[in-house]
């Protein structure tokens, strides 16, 4: 069960509308490394996984990544709300404006809306943490590529804080890894799968 | 078979939280319903007993609920999927 808190993790407060980096700073709610596949993945790993550190570590992470995909929404609606039609049309925002006005949507800076397809949950253990330990890269890729086309410091700051954040996350699933592998065969990590075959009741 | 007194709790709490998640819908749409508003911090009342109740017998249910500094508990207690509550 989850509840709400009416406030950001960081803060966010832009005031010069910015179409062009709506467009692509979207990639990180909706798009293929974004926040919402983050959570998605995490959210959906954690159920059986079979060591408590590690079901602990998808939860928590699983639930802050919702924090983190409302921060990027935050960005989107202040890079947007306040845009005028002519800026829309010259930034090359009307493509979205036509489908969702000034709504947030999950969509990749390439349009396409969000896909589950974007993550897996594989039901082992190695395999599971081993995506996540690189989907937290590849977030980070995606943070510092936006840094580098971003000019606005409203902007950057909260950027900054959610790309540390990626290298957190990547660390914690590194140390759940190495606790799932020590808990396994040392000369064969891969002789069993412990989500499957060490199950207590398997009917 | 009989409920354990963890199990017992656990549905007193579940069933005052449901009652504030049901009007707290309620209440969205009608911020100045009295009679709801009366309903809702009864069952706020409730809730926070029996929550502190479960808390103090069985560990914490929030990580913020954690107690003491020799260990971080919030790994140890079940999680909700393992149907054992």
């Amino acid at each position: 069960m989850w509840t709400y808190e009416k406030r950001l993790q960081y803060p966010i407060n832009i005031k010069k509308p910015d179409a062009n980096a709506a467009k692509i700073i979207i990639t990180q709610y909706g798009g293929p490394d974004g926040e919402l596949g983050a959570s998605m993945r995490y959210l959906s790993q954690r159920y059986s996984m079979p060591f408590k550190e590690a079901a602990g570590i998808l939860n928590d992470i699983g639930t802050e990544e919702l924090a983190h995909l409302e921060m990027v929404s935050t960005i989107v609606h202040q890079l947007t709300r306040d845009l005028t039609l002519e800026q829309i049309q010259e930034q090359g925002f009307a493509p979205y404006f036509v489908d969702h006005t000034v709504g947030v949507y999950p969509q990749a800076a390439a349009g396409f809306p969000f896909d589950a397809l974007c993550f897996a949950s594989k039901g082992d253990a190695i395999t599971d943490l081993t995506e996540d330990m690189a989907a937290e890269q590849k977030a980070r890729t995606t943070y510092d590529n936006i840094l580098r086309l971003v000019d606005n410091p409203e902007v950057i700051d909260p950027i900054r804080f959610l790309r540390e954040r990626e290298v957190v996350h990547f660390q914690r699933f590194g140390e759940a890894l190495r606790t799932v592998q020590d808990k396994l065969d040392e000369k064969n990590f891969y002789a069993i799968n412990p989500e499957f075959d060490m199950r207590k009741n398997p009917r | 078979m009989a409920m354990t007194e963890q199990q017992n709790l656990m549905r007193r709490l579940q069933v005052q939280s449901f009652a504030i998640d049901d009007i707290k819908l309620f209440l969205d749409t009608h911020p100045n319903d009295r009679l709801a508003m009366e309903y809702y911090q009864k069952y706020r009342h409730l809730r926070e007993q029996t929550m502190n109740n479960y808390v103090k017998q069985f560990g914490p249910i929030t990580p913020d609920q954690v107690e003491g500094t020799d260990r971080w508990t919030w790994i140890d207690t079940p999680w909700p999927w393992e149907g054992v509550l």
